[in-house]
């Protein structure tokens, strides 16, 4: 493999991998942040509960999020510095505007959270969990924001053969990251319900025959966990729809490889299933079901719009943007080469309908569970508890599947032009990369994968040793034998949290 | 001054705060095995950073993102030519940030020595690769005429260079001593002071014989100034922290590590990564830096943003300024 190849996994596996606990950390600060609101406003013992407990898994998955948050920043210097030199006069702003001003908050006040039980004024400590959390909210836009603009450059104009950014104002409030952002962070509140859901289900289950004085604990939860995942998929759907418009406008190709539609269709039909392989440009070994003029409905919102195929569109790229990439060395072994204009079908088609599928699957575990749960019921069954804990997993492979998606429908594109913006603001992905050698990118994508692969045993260890462990594991008992625990107990009381 | 220069002076001053910052909370990791007896004075020594190292730890995010939107060649060139030490120190941050979160999570002998290791470890480490990339960004890399490096992957890998990660490693061994000595109360406060003071001596020295070889190839009259202030406030931080005056000797040794800082940077500018091959195709602030525009919405965020970051961030020792003992430490409550 090449320099390109190897970076390109190393930056998919180590962005699917961040992002699989970035939007745990997301939802649920907010919703634990919601929790502890609820408990200071009430007073109400369960509400404490709730938010020492999923606050316990909060952090156990955050401390992943940060730490493979770095990866992600110094790789762009790392494995591509054509790209950084490229568009980092853009690129790079809304980047540190992210260390800056949210990511330093999150941090500090995540500290002030931990350990600022007790020590800080009830409201005040409330007000630490709801710096963190909207800094997370605010982390995240800034990073779509910077995401977006690889989609769809907007506000900059190509000056000395680089884009120069002319306008923050338009990158900050580029159409495709404000249909991306609400997007983004109700995935984010998806995970977070489907979590709440299934580990709220089994604990109701597995104390069903016993007393539990922590029930309600995990009723509140599990309604909490299913509406908010109710709402999260309404909120995807149209967040989505609102992001298939634009797509269907900024990234025409991305579209027609979203559904393998090789040929130009008036009206377009939207296509559930295939049978056959997608791969195929030409479909003729594709058998799919559809849904007449749906796609069409879909792009812009009548059921009579042409959509074009991939074949059209190949042709228009190549007239726009050359057939050969140019007989640049750097380029490897694609200088002077064809350029294939079309992304990995079978990947994009297939992660567009999985997005969807599993996104809905987790949408409707809740309200099964919500329904089964109903009136003090807890199901006798023994499917229930481990279709509980697998939803957990639905809305986790739906997010990781968008993003596979939208990232892998922009090749062969790393920044892709904008049909109706600036000339020369657009960059292949085989320019992207940087001038070292296979040997250390091999290393580099070894070692993060092995050490990734280990750490993610430790956290689904750890939170299972939690989830197990309920309410008293997170909670020591009300009053600790206070005889022989030190000499001088006003000052020198035990910290009420430690590391 | 022009945008470029304030810029530069910005990078320069999150990096500094960053080897301030985290050079103490590197220090409480590395003499984790050494003055923690017991699991529990580990603990009081792992406490004393517990609310604020991640804090710490973002300054060098932001040192990298802020280098990447203000000078991309510099941040392009830099990081990818010192490939590997970068990654070690990737790693080693990995393990330790969530070492210290997940340290305490299981009541176990071996769980805990597993990863007091990840901690000491990832301790040693990154202080080494943060001194070894800013000293190869001082004393330059042979670049092409494109900001890529030629030659091999260890091209960064100098003597010179591993100097300058001693010289950090250095450091941080120093300061978190002092920081502990600090921080902490009883004995393990009295034995980290006494660590301190016998150190620093030897543990200053990479710091000092770096500082002394960028001036003589790199320096100007002006920055014998802070290099004097550096060389002097060892001493003074000795002196002090000999005296029992801990928070004086760790402050003394802040400015230690700042105007060194200082030295690093003020030999460099106006370069930012010189090329050892040819001096046309070194990188400076004014070939490797963004347009006037970004460096100027840039401005404005910093200028609203840092002031904040050192409110609240002090706002945080300020709350968790009481030193920490071992009858602090709770027991250990842990899910069966």
């Amino acid at each position: 493999m090449e320099v390109l190849d190897l970076a390109r996994w190393q930056f998919g596996i180590t962005t699917v991998y961040h992002f699989l606990m970035v939007p745990l950390t997301i939802g649920l600060s907010i919703l634990v942040a919601g929790m502890q609101t609820a408990w200071v406003r009430t007073g109400n013992e369960r509400y404490l509960k709730m938010t020492k407990f999923w606050g316990k898994l909060l952090l156990v998955n955050f401390a992943m999020g940060v730490v493979t948050g770095i990866v992600q920043e110094f790789q762009f210097g790392m494995n591509w510095s054509a790209y950084s030199r490229f568009v980092g006069d853009v690129f790079g702003a809304p980047l540190a505007m992210e260390g800056l001003v949210a990511f330093f908050v999150e941090s500090t006040f995540l500290g002030l959270w931990i350990f600022g039980w007790d020590r800080l004024p009830k409201r005040v400590h409330l007000a630490c969990v709801w710096a963190f959390s909207l800094a997370t909210v605010a982390s995240a836009y800034f990073i779509l924001a910077a995401n977006s603009w690889m989609q769809h450059p907007v506000g900059a104009e190509f000056v000395d053969g680089k884009p120069t950014m002319t306008s923050i104002w338009a990158v900050l409030t580029n159409n495709t990251a404000l249909a991306a952002i609400p997007h983004t962070i109700a995935g984010t509140f998806s995970v977070s319900a489907a979590f709440l859901v299934g580990i709220a289900a089994w604990r109701l289950w597995r104390k069903r025959r016993e007393r539990d004085e922590d029930r309600q604990v995990w009723r509140s939860s599990l309604k909490l966990g299913a509406w908010t995942g109710v709402v999260a998929f309404a909120a995807l759907a149209i967040t989505g729809d609102v992001q298939g418009k634009l797509m269907f406008e900024q990234q025409p190709m991305k579209m027609a490889s979203a559904e393998a539609l090789c040929h130009t269709e008036q009206p377009a039909s939207f296509s559930i299933l295939a049978v056959g392989d997608v791969r195929d440009a030409n479909c003729e070994n594709v058998k799919t079901f559809s849904v007449p003029a749906l796609l069409s409905f879909l792009a812009h919102n009548d059921f009579d719009t042409e959509v074009k195929g991939i074949e059209d569109l190949v042709g228009e790229y190549q007239e726009r943007y050359g057939t050969h990439y140019p007989d640049d060395p750097a380029l490897g072994e694609l200088a002077g080469q064809p350029i294939d204009y079309v992304p990995n079908l079978p990947v994009t088609y297939w992660g567009f309908r999985i997005m969807i599928g599993f996104g809905g699957l987790s949408a409707a575990f809740g309200v099964l569970a919500l329904w089964l749960t109903r009136k003090d019921r807890i199901p006798d069954t023994k499917w229930f508890p481990r279709a509980a804990l697998l939803s957990i997993a639905t809305p986790f492979i739906a997010n990781s599947a968008g993003w596979i998606f939208t990232e892998m429908g922009r090749q062969p594109f790393v920044v892709v032009p904008n049909p109706t913006g600036v000339d020369g603001v657009w960059m292949f992905t085989a320019q992207a990369v940087s001038n070292v050698s296979t040997g250390e990118v091999w290393t580099s994508l070894i070692s993060l994968t092995a050490l990734y692969a280990v750490l993610a045993v430790v956290e689904v260890y750890l939170i299972a040793k939690y989830v197990r462990g309920g309410v008293e594991g997170v909670m020591p008992p009300k009053k600790p034998d206070d005889e022989g625990e030190g000499p001088d107990k006003t000052d020198d009381d035990a910290l009420a949290f430690a590391y | 001054m022009d945008l470029e220069t304030i810029w530069f002076c910005i990078v320069a001053l999150f990096f500094a705060g960053y080897l301030f910052l985290e050079g103490f909370d590197f220090g409480v990791g590395m003499l984790l095995p050494i003055l923690g007896r017991d699991n529990t004075e580990r603990r009081v020594m792992i406490n004393t950073i517990g609310p604020v190292w991640d804090g710490n730890e973002v300054w060098l995010i932001v040192a990298g993102g802020a280098m990447f939107a203000a000078f991309p060649a510099w941040y392009a060139g830099l990081f990818s030519a010192v490939y590997l030490p970068l990654l070690l120190v990737l790693l080693a941050l990995i393990g330790r940030g969530v070492a210290f979160e997940y340290r305490g999570k299981v009541d176990s002998v071996r769980w805990r020595r597993n990863w007091d290791r990840v901690i000491m470890i990832g301790s040693w480490i990154p202080p080494f690769g943060v001194g070894l990339l800013l000293t190869t960004s001082v004393l330059g890399l042979p670049l092409d005429a494109d900001g890529n490096r030629v030659g091999t992957a260890f091209e960064s890998v100098r003597w010179d260079t591993v100097l300058g990660g001693l010289a950090v490693v250095g450091f941080s061994l120093v300061h978190g001593a002092a920081f502990l000595a600090l921080k902490t109360d009883g004995d393990i406060r009295q034995r980290a002071r006494r660590l301190a003071v016998r150190i620093l001596p030897v543990a200053l020295l990479p710091a000092v014989a770096l500082m002394l070889l960028v001036q003589w190839r790199e320096g100007s009259a002006w920055t014998l100034v802070p290099l004097a202030v550096s060389a002097t406030a060892a001493f003074v931080a000795w002196w002090r922290l000999s005296l029992g005056r801990e928070g004086q000797g760790f402050a003394a040794l802040g400015v230690v590590i700042v105007s060194a800082a200082v030295v690093l940077f003020g030999a460099l500018y106006p370069g930012v990564l010189p090329s050892t091959l040819d001096a046309a195709n070194s990188l400076t602030v004014d070939n490797a830096s963004s347009s006037p525009y970004t460096l100027t919405v840039m401005s404005w965020v910093a200028l609203f943003g840092a002031p904040a970051v050192l409110v609240y961030q002090g706002w945080t020792y300020w709350v968790f300024r009481k030193r920490i003992s071992t009858q602090h430490i709770p027991k250990v409550h842990v899910p069966r």
